[in-house]
């Protein structure tokens, strides 16, 4: 019978009307501002830079080894070292950024940058309403600096597993002191 | 008829010179060109007699930026080719610079490559049906039922890689990060939910009068034709040339799977759509079988070197076969940190040589719907 | 799989007297290439297409690739007379490669399932001989493709049938993707 094939859609498309008052399957728009849909683990918007502590300038553990400007496919982060060295979670003296600016328009979330970092320092944020009322979409060292409870916060098993590590190193380094102390002068 | 200034005239129109003939510029902005493309279309009332495609709107060069940044930094540049199937791309990229560095990849590695890449054809399938129905006319329905499915895959991709479509996932042997706890029981839920979708799905369309006749017979594609003219994909099968790249190469570990391949009859636009569907089926299967036969075991090569890979001199030449075709990357080192030169041979742009042919003799109103059939990107044709 | 070198041998049995040579491939993938002269590259495609053994129906990619000219500075040994003495001693000599354009064809076959065959044709310099037979009247996939080429790399295909730029715009006058391209300044805003 000519139009059969059109009923059984037209049945179809009840059984996903109906099914709308009833089956949560169905329903699946989040009414977005009011409700969020759940964060997930491992998502990733833009980068941030870590510090441990509450100084961000103190405890930021980035030593400006320019690495992750070099490998980002974008070329959007500019560091310029500073003279000054601080010690670093194992007491060794480290340089640190005078100026690290990240140009978020050109950024694009790869992640590469976190991926290469050998000090644990950047890592991806998950913060996606970035709408702003001026132009410049350029954030500076302290805009991106972010504390480690945060890290913590958003991304609980990836912050387990470089808190453990980074334990794990300075317990490794304190071992190695008390095996071997520093004479001291009489 | 007035003529047109010999820059704007379309090569071959003067052949027409005399009749009425209307020339109409389909697109860039065009909400059914499935991208910025434009056809400059001849038309004798409605029936069309000249088709030229017109493209380059989103040319990026992407293969010029490969050619100035390292080799890691160009696989999130491939996410962006194909937007919709990021992972294919991805895994074209490293199975050439894989052939061209000698790296091999270890087992767990290649099972996560096929159930993702598995998982990036089940969407992108899905994205298509969607919208060709969408471009007959159908409103929408099957479209967001097909996203209300792609959703729940886009969601998969989100928690494993950190995002739903440039997810950056392949390295140079092997996989960026191993899946998160829970990750393989959602996925084989989300597989047996997507099976039960495409029945309700067929059953909602394949029948349905109105398909039938406006694809039946509609942009119909001869086999030899589509092989000389290089159609590869479910554009190619639908013709009825057997010829698969997972079969045929067998790269990854896709000799270990059973699937079949299905073949169309006509050639034409009903049955490029029931190749996606039939292959959306084919998927599914060899889902279930990795996701039960996933080993433990590492995800990258003990010799990974993530900073400067430098190949030795050479060239490579690798293909996957990608929802959309035959996906390969050309690539020639000469031993520095970037490649010497650095080609995308794009599925959707060589699908392109034949729309003219296939159009010819059709409505205005056909042109959008055999566009649809070929499932193009823009972002993979222009690069 | 056949190897270039009898493939080279079954195309000189066919067309004696043409200039064929396998060049070499460096990295493990293991693919070498059959670099053919411009005279009879069209028959030899059409042979390569219809020939039984071969059926190579398929031209999946065709790619431009631009080789600007290299200095190349190697040690010679040149005798010499060195304090009355005629000696052989080791001098820097320069050498100049010239610099051409090539189009490479990666070849498969559909019907046997073999490839890939990979073919290169060589332009004769960089400037004012630019010219290549194309292969488009012998396999419809390097329609788009050549004029790609031809766009991006400035090689012009005798014998295509629609030779014109395919992605930059028509008015555009220099070829993006050539080594020494330097990009036009941009506006400032």
């Amino acid at each position: 019978m000519l139009g059969l094939g059109i009923l059984k859609g037209l049945i179809e498309t009840w059984r996903n009307f109906q099914g709308g008052y009833y089956d949560p399957a169905r329903l699946t728009t989040v009414q977005y501002p009011e409700e969020k849909l759940p964060p997930q683990e491992n998502a990733r918007t833009i980068p941030f830079l870590v510090y441990d502590g509450a100084d961000p300038l103190a405890g930021m553990r980035c030593t400006a080894c320019s690495i992750c400007a070099v490998e980002c496919p974008a070329h959007c982060i500019v560091i310029v070292k500073d003279t000054v060295k601080k010690p670093d979670y194992l007491g060794k003296m480290q340089f640190h950024p005078k100026v690290f600016d990240i140009d978020m328009a050109v950024c694009m979330e790869c992640g590469v940058c976190a991926e290469v970092c050998p000090f644990d320092s950047i890592k991806m944020d998950r913060v996606f309403e970035l709408s702003s009322d001026n132009r410049s979409m350029v954030l500076q060292k302290l805009d991106l600096a972010k504390s480690n409870d945060y890290f913590r916060q958003i991304h609980p098993v990836e912050a387990a597993a470089v808190d453990a590590a980074r334990a794990e190193e300075q317990r490794k380094a304190q071992a190695k002191k008390d095996a071997s102390p520093v004479p001291t002068v009489p | 008829m007035i003529a047109p200034p010999p820059e704007l005239q379309t090569p071959g129109a003067g052949d027409f010179a005399g009749h009425d003939l209307l020339e109409i510029a389909m697109g860039p902005h065009h909400p059914s060109t499935h991208g910025v493309f434009r056809m400059n279309v001849l038309l004798d009332g409605e029936t069309v007699v000249k088709l030229t495609p017109v493209f380059g709107y989103l040319h990026r060069n992407h293969e010029k930026i490969a050619e100035k940044n390292s080799y890691l930094a160009s696989i999130p540049y491939t996410d962006r080719l194909d937007y919709i199937c990021s992972m294919t791309n991805n895994w074209a990229y490293v199975l050439s610079v894989e052939k061209l560095a000698g790296l091999a990849v270890p087992e767990r590695a290649e099972y996560l490559r096929v159930i993702v890449g598995e998982l990036t054809r089940l969407q992108n399938h899905a994205c298509l049906a969607g919208f060709l129905l969408q471009d007959m006319g159908a409103l929408g329905t099957p479209l967001m039922y097909a996203f209300r499915e792609r959703e729940k895959i886009l969601d998969l991709f989100e928690s494993l890689s950190g995002s739903r479509m440039m997810c950056n996932y392949m390295r140079f042997g092997g996989c960026r990060c191993d899946l998160p706890a829970g990750w393989l029981e959602q996925a084989v839920k989300v597989v047996a939910e997507f099976d039960s979708f495409l029945d309700h799905f067929e059953a909602l369309l394949n029948e349905n009068e109105i398909l039938r006749a406006r694809s039946q017979g509609v942009g119909v594609l001869p086999p030899g034709l589509a092989v000389n003219a290089g159609v590869t994909g479910p554009g190619l099968r639908a013709s009825g040339v057997n010829y698969d790249i997972r079969k045929v190469d067998q790269y990854g570990i896709y000799n270990r799977f059973k699937f079949r391949v299905p073949l169309g009859q006509h050639g034409d636009v009903f049955d490029r759509y029931m190749m996606r569907i039939l292959e959306m089926r084919e998927s599914i299967g060899i889902l279930g079988q990795a996701l039960r036969d996933i080993p433990p075991g590492p995800i990258l090569d003990p010799k990974f070197k993530l900073r400067n890979l430098r190949p030795k001199p050479g060239e490579a030449y690798g293909r996957i076969e990608s929802p959309k075709g035959e996906l390969g990357f050309y690539l020639i080192s000469d031993g520095g940190p970037a490649p010497y030169r650095y080609r995308v041979r794009p599925p959707s742009l060589i699908n392109l040589t034949v729309l003219e042919d296939m159009c010819l003799g059709h409505t205005i109103a056909d042109v959008v719907i055999i566009l649809g059939s070929i499932d193009i990107v823009l972002g993979e044709v222009d690069r | 799989m056949q190897t270039p070198e009898q493939i080279k041998d079954r195309i000189l049995a066919a067309f004696p007297g043409a200039h064929l040579e396998v060049i070499p491939n460096g990295s493990p993938a293991n693919q070498p290439s059959l670099l053919l002269d411009h005279a009879q590259a069209r028959e030899i495609a059409t042979f390569l297409r219809d020939d039984p053994e071969l059926r190579f129906d398929y031209a999946s990619n065709v790619t431009g690739v631009d080789w600007p000219e290299k200095i190349v500075k190697e040690k010679v040994k040149v005798r010499k007379i060195i304090d009355g003495v005629e000696q052989e001693a080791a001098e820097l000599v320069e050498r100049k490669i010239p610099g051409f354009l090539e189009a490479v064809y990666h070849l498969y076959s559909m019907a046997l399932g073999r490839g890939p065959l990979i073919i290169r044709l060589r332009t004769g310099n960089r400037t004012d001989s630019v010219a290549l037979p194309s292969l488009t009247p012998v396999w419809r996939s390097c329609e788009f493709q050549e004029r790609e080429v031809f766009d991006l790399f400035g090689i012009t295909f005798n014998g295509h049938p629609d030779l014109r730029r395919i992605l930059m715009w028509d008015n555009f006058a220099d070829h993006p993707m050539r080594k020494d391209y330097v990009p036009a300044e941009e506006p400032k805003p």
